[in-house]
C-alpha cells in the first residue's frame, strides 16, 4: 500500500546541493513527524516533493502512488492527490481568498457552499473576500493555508510548521483540523491518508498522533523513529545529542562508515 | 446599454451630435453648441481651466466647428445613475471635442465616457478638451473607458477645478491597442479641504504607446490628492507619470505607480514627482516595476491552478485596484474592459 516513496533523492537549489541520498517510504494510513534544526532541508523536502521548480532534483526520484512524478508540475501532483501547507506562503494581491478556495474545492471535490462550512470552522470567514496572505497575521495564514488544504481533501498532506506562531487556542482548532484532515479520529486499520508534518516545538503532537519521527539533519535523513522518543531526546539533549543517541542505537551511518571503508579497501 | 440604468445619454459621430437626452430632471446635457447659446454664461467656463494656447493641440480644437458636450447638475442634486457620454470617431480625419462638465454646488454626478473608434476607421485623431468645475461640496466621478484602434493617435487635455469640500475622482481604463494616447489631467484643488483622486489602468499592447500621467495642484489649505496607476505592457511603451504639488499649508497627497511587464519587448517608464512650496506639506509615493513573481505563481499551482490560469489569476487580481469611491455599476464596466483584454495578454 504505497503512498509514497522517496529514491535517493537529491536537491539543487541556486546550484547548491541542499537534499542528498534522502529515502523515504510512507504507506497508506501513516504519518510522519519531520524534525531537523534550522536549515537542514525540511520544507525543501516538502517543496521538493510538491514540484517547486526552483527545487532541482539533480538525482533519485519521487513516486507517489505508484508513479514517477519527479517531473510533473505542480498542479498535475496536487491532481493526483497531494497537498500541502506552507510555512511563508506569498502575499497575491487583488487574488481573493474565495477565488482559490473554489480551486482548492474542485480539486477536493466539494461544493461552494463547504467553502464557508469549513470557513466557519476554521474562525476565517471574515477573510474570504480579501487578498489572500495580505495583512494577515501569522495565526490567520495557518488557518488560512489549512482551510485550503481541507477542501482540497488530498491524501498525502504536508504541513509545514501548522503550528509556529500560533497562539494556544488556535493551536486546539488547528490540531483537530489536522486530525480530521489525517484520519487520525478514525481507527488505524481504516486510515488511507497518510502524513509529512514539519514540527519544531512539537507543539502539534499534542493534538496529533504521528506513526513516525525522522530527523532531517544536513539535507540526509539521519534517523527514524519513535516521535515521542525523539523530541523528547531533542528536548533533553537537543539535536547533537539526539543524533549521538539515535546513531548509536541504530547504527545506520556507522555501517554505513564501515560499508565505505570497506569500498575503498577494495 | 439601457436608459433606465442611465440619467442622461449623449453620442456624437465625429462632428455630429447624434443624440442627446436627459431621463432625469436633475441633471442638463446639451451639445457644447447649443449650450454656449443658450446660457451667455457658459463662456465664462470655457477655457478658463485650459488654457486655448496651452499647446498646438489645443489651439487645433479652438475652431468654429468644435462639439461636444455640456454636462451639468443642478444645486443639491445627487444622481443616482450616471450620465453616458460616447464619442465615436468613424472617418479618417481629426475629432475635436470641447467638453464641460459642471458639478453645482452639494451636488453628485457621475459619469461615464466612452471614447472609441469605428472598426477599421483608416487612421485618425481624437482631439479632447475636457473642463471640469467642482464647485463647493459636489462630487464628481468620470469613468473614461477609451477603446481605440492601431492607427489612431488621442490627445485628450482635461482640467478640473475643485472649490472647497467639492471631490473629484477620475478613472480612467485602457485596454485596446493604440498608435499614441498622449494626455496629463490635472485638477487644481482651489477650495479648503478640497480632494482628488486619480486611478488608471492601461494596458499597452505591441506597437501601443501611452503617455498618461495625472497632475493634482493643491492649492486650497489641507486640500489632498491620491494618485494610483497600474500599467501593463505587452510589448507597448507605457510612460506612467504622476505630479503632486503642495502649493497650500497643510495639504497632503500621495501617489502610487506599479508596473507589470510580460514580455521582452516594451518599456514602462514611471515618473512619480513630488513638489511641495509649503513646510507643512505631506508627500509621498511609491513605484514598482516588476514581472510576475514566480513563487506566486507556484503557490497559486498548489491549489490546483494550471500555470495559465495561475498568471491569468495574478494579472487579474494586479488590475484589481480598489478605486475608492466607486459605483458597483462601474466597476461592472470595468471588469467588462478586464475581461475582454485578458485573452490577448497570452
Amino acid at each position: 500500500m504505497d503512498m509514497l516513496r522517496v529514491v535517493n533523492l537529491g536537491v539543487k537549489v541556486d546550484g547548491k546541493k541542499i537534499l542528498e541520498h534522502v529515502n523515504l517510504y510512507v504507506q497508506k494510513g501513516q504519518t510522519y513527524a519531520l524534525f531537523g534544526p534550522n536549515g537542514s532541508g525540511k520544507s525543501s523536502l516538502l517543496m521538493t516533493l510538491i514540484g517547486n521548480p526552483t527545487f532541482k532534483v539533480f538525482d533519485g526520484r519521487i513516486m507517489f502512488k505508484g508513479k514517477d512524478i519527479t517531473s510533473l508540475p505542480t498542479d498535475e501532483r496536487v491532481k493526483m492527490g497531494m497537498g500541502m501547507s506552507f510555512q511563508t506562503p506569498p502575499k497575491v494581491s487583488g487574488v481573493k481568498l474565495i477565488d482559490v478556495l473554489k480551486y482548492c474545492a474542485r480539486i477536493g471535490g466539494y461544493k461552494e457552499e463547504d467553502i464557508y462550512e469549513f470557513a466557519e470552522m476554521l474562525n476565517m470567514k471574515e477573510f474570504l473576500y480579501r487578498s489572500v496572505n495580505v495583512g494577515f497575521s501569522g495565526g490567520e495564514i495557518k488557518r488560512s493555508e489549512l482551510l485550503q488544504l481541507m477542501l482540497m481533501n488530498p491524501d498525502f498532506v504536508m504541513l509545514d510548521e501548522p503550528d509556529s506562531g500560533v497562539d494556544l487556542e488556535n493551536v486546539a482548532v488547528i490540531g483537530e483540523a489536522i486530525n480530521k484532515l489525517l484520519e487520525r479520529d478514525k481507527k488505524e486499520e481504516e486510515r488511507r491518508r497518510s502524513g509529512l508534518i514539519i514540527t519544531h516545538q512539537g507543539h502539534i503532537l499534542d493534538y496529533v498522533d504521528a506513526d513516525y519521527g525522522l530527523i532531517l539533519y544536513k539535507g540526509r535523513v539521519a534517523c527514524i523513529g519513535n516521535p515521542y522518543d525523539i523530541l523528547e531526546q531533542i528536548s533533553k539533549n537537543g539535536y547533537e545529542g539526539c543524533l549521538r543517541k539515535c546513531l548509536r542505537e541504530f547504527r545506520n551511518l556507522e555501517n554505513l562508515n564501515n560499508q565505505n571503508k570497506n569500498l575503498n579497501q577494495k | 446599454m439601457k436608459p433606465e440604468t442611465r440619467s442622461a445619454t449623449f453620442l456624437q459621430v465625429d462632428q455630429d451630435v447624434e443624440a442627446v437626452s436627459s431621463f432625469y430632471e436633475g441633471v442638463e446635457i446639451l451639445s457644447i453648441r447649443d449650450a454656449l447659446e443658450k446660457y451667455e454664461w457658459v463662456e465664462d467656463y470655457f477655457w478658463r481651466a485650459i488654457k486655448r494656447d496651452q499647446d498646438e493641440y489645443t489651439k487645433e480644437v479652438d475652431v468654429e466647428d468644435v462639439n461636444g458636450y455640456f454636462i451639468r447638475t443642478f444645486p443639491n442634486v445627487k444622481v443616482e445613475f450616471p450620465v453616458e457620454a460616447c464619442l465615436y470617431l468613424k472617418s479618417p480625419r481629426k475629432q475635436k471635442v470641447h467638453n464641460l462638465i459642471i458639478a453645482e454646488e452639494n451636488s453628485e454626478l457621475n459619469i461615464i465616457s466612452g471614447c472609441t473608434s469605428h472598426p477599421g476607421v483608416g487612421s485618425g485623431m481624437h482631439l479632447g478638451i475636457s473642463e471640469f468645475y467642482v464647485k463647493k461640496n459636489a462630487k464628481l466621478t468620470f469613468t473614461m473607458i477609451h477603446s481605440w484602434e492601431h492607427n489612431i493617435e488621442v490627445r485628450p487635455r482635461s482640467a478640473a477645478i475643485v472649490e472647497d469640500n467639492g471631490v473629484f475622482i477620475s478613472n480612467y481604463v485602457l485596454m485596446n491597442p493604440v498608435k499614441l494616447v498622449q494626455m496629463y489631467p490635472t485638477a487644481y484643488l482651489d477650495g479648503e479641504n478640497a480632494k482628488a483622486i486619480f486611478s488608471s489602468i492601461i494596458v499597452a499592447l505591441e506597437k501601443s504607446v501611452v503617455d498618461a500621467g495625472s497632475r493634482v495642484v493643491l492649492r486650497g489649505k489641507k486640500s489632498s490628492a491620491e494618485i494610483l496607476s497600474r500599467t501593463i505592457s505587452k510589448g507597448g511603451v507605457i510612460y506612467a507619470k504622476g505630479h503632486i504639488v503642495g502649493d497650500a499649508p497643510n495639504t497632503r497627497g500621495h501617489l502610487e505607480c506599479r508596473g507589470l511587464m510580460l514580455s521582452d519587448e516594451g518599456v514602462i517608464h514611471a515618473i512619480p514627482e513630488l513638489e511641495a512650496k509649503y513646510p507643512n506639506v505631506d508627500l509621498s509615493h511609491e513605484a514598482a516595476i516588476g514581472k510576475i513573481a514566480e513563487d506566486e505563481i507556484f503557490y497559486l499551482m498548489s491549489r490546483g491552478l494550471s500555470r495559465d490560469e495561475a498568471t491569468a489569476a495574478i494579472i487579474r487580481g494586479f488590475m484589481d485596484v480598489e478605486i475608492k469611491g466607486l459605483p458597483e455599476y462601474l466597476k461592472r464596466e470595468i471588469d467588462k474592459a478586464i475581461d475582454m483584454v485578458e485573452k490577448d495578454l497570452f
